[in-house]
């Protein structure tokens, strides 16, 4: 790809980029949120069209209409939230919608393909089990699977090791080097600097919509890597242990129980409680109940069974009006979907939560100028980077948006603070401020609840751990003494040593 | 060819998009004319004549506008929610059954007082219609069906009820007593008292201006208000933008959605009641029912982008449309031709909003050529 350039109203998101990949090599391409990996992928798998620049794949020139372009010139994409069928087997899912010059492919045909190619990266699966029955990391074999059977050389993973618990990560890690001795041309798109370290045979690393470097693993250090990333030196998330004893009770969950979005049990009897300036870390695979508690705790999901009681007093069941007006914070795992109002101003969005009281408004009248005054505020001490506190917010970026809504739920000065994934698709510089704004929110007595899927954070932050697996809490552990693998054997239904 | 949606819409094109869509309508119109034997630039004169520019012209638009203002106003208020009130019509006529019933029965109780008159036919009417709409909005808060197809359906259970009262049955609303109405069913005429007062201007040679119109710009002005400026106006917008959003601000969407369909209500039943006591005067089922006020008052809602200020200018266009249709038709000109033409009109004009949201891509086109620039610093 040569001097790609790609310009959204406002924005350049891709300014003159140059980036190859080569048959046999893993290649990472780093960079902060918004600095433009996504767009730049999405100009490869034909989704955008660059403005300028070209695209050649074996030194032949190509124009990518659509995806489908793409696909059938050899680019294959494993999305972060995967593209499969869930009642239908894998192999059904692997034959779905793909044109064979023999236009009629068997699905027994299949099943035998679906086997040689698993076989041949070393990825059993099996071609007859349904896609719902397997876990996430089997899926996304499935997925990797499925762009190599498609006749894929080049292979995208789109933050591949999101959902994965440590081991699973280690097998992919295997994986992807084996297709890469194979002679596919691997890339990985990553903000995570030690998994780039760990896989990568040359890594790209952009900044602000510009290529900043494209360098060879054996030329870099974790610490220069994160220079060349941000710009600047970043200090490693660092464990810092809590100057003040933990205060009196504020949260306190006593067998609760909650349903799933498809039925069933997401949250199984748990109980659970928080003092004044301690940070609870919960670890967990994704999807094992941790959004569902989060909700449940905030009042947006209602409880099926079980009390959830903040200094004490009760919170009324299904009701986040009540939960707010304890002093509960919330910080959901999806942003733009339940924490902001997208198509609304930034402004509104700040007084979300603090429209229905002065000074934002006085009676039934709201004091739009002050609106702007404090989303301006806002903007200024927790650095979001937006054009003005009229702009849209779904304008903004994935780490503007976070910033946005933690800044919001942090200035209602909480005794609670739930915050679900709360850096999840953060670049290095602003997981720290994210990090640096939880200690802050501990030691000013507020009692933290922090879901990671990231273990190094929670062991970073937490006082307590504890892991949830199928909707129940299955341990507590110490961050002090807990290793990975123990965290790890408790996140994948297993007992510890 | 293809469609790309626009990331951001220029301000200009919001006034040339419609305007042009409009000329395209007139446009098409005239091959319709030139096939039907008529001349286009003369037809268009006389239209324009009767609508705007003719003697009394603009008195006879305002009163095609008002009932449209109202009824626009109501489903603009709905909408702005993103709640689909398709009820208006329906709305409309029990605002009309209302304010003319309260009229009927303050004189016959002797009441003389225009005042009394105008508040309780204009309360009257609002309740009925805020009444009829709260079935929809409470069945689709508590029950989540589609408030779409209920209200629709309500429409024609009103309609029937308008022809039930007047025609199939000897109701309060029917005149039995005079000779017309012992010879044909007719609605009983309400007191000279109850009729709403108008203004008259001098400019323009002329014009009449209803109380019903006064009240619908006053009414667009609150809305206005309301929507920009109040706290209620703030939940309708996070609500209508993303309904999990509102929850997760501890907004209680139910009470929400039950008031905004019964304020939609209320301003379409004051419609149905100032459409009464400023021009009728009396319930005439198929008069109403052959209007279509609640169901144009959606076309003017959405050519207004939901802005209830856009509403009056809009209306008061469409009211023009509206009026010159009935000067237009005659002996040489049969109605189903004005309808036609007022068709074409409103189709070109709600088809040209895609322009707005889209841009139309001719070809294949290809990318630019490299930046020199940027190949250097390669």
């Amino acid at each position: 790809m040569r001097g790609i350039t790609k310009r959204f109203p406002g924005v350049l998101a891709n300014d003159g980029v140059n980036f190859e990949a080569a048959a046999g090599e893993v290649h990472a391409l780093l960079g902060e949120n918004g600095a433009g990996k996504t767009t730049l992928m999405n100009v490869l798998t034909g989704l955008y069209r660059p403005d300028e620049g070209e695209i050649e794949i074996q030194g032949e020139p190509v124009d990518f209409q659509s995806p489908r372009d793409a696909l059938d010139a050899g680019i294959g994409m494993v999305h972060q939230h995967f593209r499969l069928v869930e009642t239908l087997t894998v192999a059904e899912n692997m034959t779905l919608g793909w044109h064979t010059p023999r236009f009629w492919l068997g699905v027994r045909a299949g099943r035998r393909q679906v086997r040689d190619v698993s076989g041949a990266l070393r990825m059993p699966i099996d071609p007859e089990a349904r896609v719902w029955q397997l876990s996430v990391g089997e899926q996304q074999r499935v997925e990797i699977v499925k762009a190599v059977f498609r006749g894929s050389r080049v292979l995208i993973l789109d933050e591949p090791t999101a959902v994965l618990t440590p081991q699973e990560v280690e097998q992919l890690f295997e994986t992807l080097r084996l297709m890469a001795r194979e002679g596919h041309a691997v890339i990985v798109i990553t903000h995570k600097l030690h998994e780039v370290m760990a896989v990568a045979d040359r890594i790209t690393v952009l900044r602000g919509g510009k290529a900043v470097a494209t360098v060879s693993v054996s030329e870099v250090t974790l610490r220069s890597l994160a220079g060349l990333m941000v710009g600047r030196e970043i200090a490693e998330a660092r464990r810092v242990e809590p100057q003040h004893s933990p205060g009196e009770l504020v949260l306190q969950v006593a067998n609760l129980t909650a349903t799933g979005d498809r039925g069933g049990f997401a949250v199984r009897d748990v109980s659970f409680g928080i003092r004044a300036g301690e940070i609870v870390g919960v670890a967990g695979v994704a999807g094992n109940g941790q959004r569902e508690l989060a909700e449940t705790i905030y009042g947006i999901r209602r409880a099926a069974t079980g009390i959830v009681r903040v200094d004490g007093k009760r919170l009324r069941r299904g009701d986040p009006r009540a939960a707010i007006a304890a002093g509960v914070a919330h910080v959901p795992e999806d942003r733009l979907g339940t924490g902001l109002a997208p198509s609304l101003s930034i402004a509104s969005n700040v007084s979300l939560k603090t429209y229905r009281f002065p000074p934002i408004s006085r009676g039934p009248l709201l004091l739009v100028r002050r609106m702007r005054e404090r989303a301006l505020a806002l903007i200024r001490r927790y650095d979001v980077k937006a054009p003005g506190p009229d702009v849209p917010v779904r304008n903004l970026s994935g780490g503007n948006l976070q910033k946005l809504v933690l800044g919001r739920e942090f200035d209602g000065e909480p005794r609670l603070l739930v915050a679900a994934q709360p850096t999840r698709g953060l670049d290095v510089g602003a997981i720290e401020t994210v990090h640096t704004y939880l200690r802050e929110a501990a030691a000013a007595g507020v009692a933290v609840l922090l879901f990671s899927e990231d273990l190094d954070e929670i062991r970073a932050l937490a006082d307590r751990i504890v892991v949830m697996y199928e909707g129940a809490l299955v341990g507590e552990l110490d961050p002090a003494s807990a290793s990975v693998e123990d965290i790890g054997l408790l996140m994948a239904g297993g007992r510890p040593r | 060819m293809r469609f790309e949606r626009r990331l951001d819409q220029p301000r200009w094109l919001a006034v040339a998009v419609p305007m042009g869509s409009i000329a395209v309508g007139f446009a098409l119109m005239a091959v319709v004319l030139l096939a039907t034997g008529h001349a286009p630039g003369p037809t268009y004169r006389r239209l324009l004549d009767s609508a705007f520019f003719g003697d009394g012209a603009l008195s006879a638009t305002l009163v095609s506008c008002t009932p449209l203002v109202f009824t626009g106003l109501a489903a603009a208020a709905a909408f702005r929610m993103r709640l689909y009130n398709i009820g208006g019509e329906g709305q409309f006529y029990w605002g009309a059954i209302a304010g003319v019933g309260i009229a009927l029965y303050l004189g016959d109780r002797g009441v003389d007082s225009t005042p009394a008159y105008i508040a309780a036919t204009a309360v009257a009417g609002a309740a009925a219609g805020a009444a009829w709409a709260a079935i929809p909005g409470l069945l689709r808060a508590f029950a989540h069906t589609n408030e779409i197809i209920t209200s629709l359906m309500l429409n024609y259970v009103a309609g029937l009820v308008l022809t039930y009262l007047i025609i199939d049955s000897r109701s309060y609303w029917r005149d039995l007593e005079s000779f017309e109405g012992q010879t044909f069913p007719l609605g009983k005429m309400i007191p000279e008292e109850a009729k709403w007062p108008s203004a008259s201007l001098d400019a323009f040679g002329g014009i009449v201006l209803p109380l019903g119109f006064g009240i619908a710009v006053a009414l667009a002005v609150v809305m206005w208000v309301v929507y920009a400026r109040t706290r209620f106006g703030f939940e309708l917008q996070v609500i209508g933008d993303s309904p999990r959003s509102a929850r997760f601000a501890g907004m209680r969407l139910r009470r929400k959605i039950v008031a905004v369909m019964c304020l939609s209500g209320a301003v379409a039943g004051l419609g149905g009641a100032s459409f009464e006591a400023d021009f009728a005067y009396q319930l005439d089922p198929t008069g109403l029912q052959t209007s279509f006020y609640g169901y144009m008052g959606i076309v003017v809602a959405a050519l207004a982008r939901y802005n209830p200020l856009a509403v009056v200018p809009v209306g008061f266009l469409l009211g023009g449309l509206v009026n010159a249709g009935f000067t237009l038709q005659g002996a040489d000109f049969p109605s189903g031709l004005v309808g036609v033409m007022q068709g074409l009109i409103l189709f070109c004009a709600l088809a040209g909003e895609v322009l707005l949201r889209y841009r139309l891509r001719m070809g294949r086109t290809a990318p630019r050529a490299v930046d020199p620039q940027a190949e250097a610093a390669a």
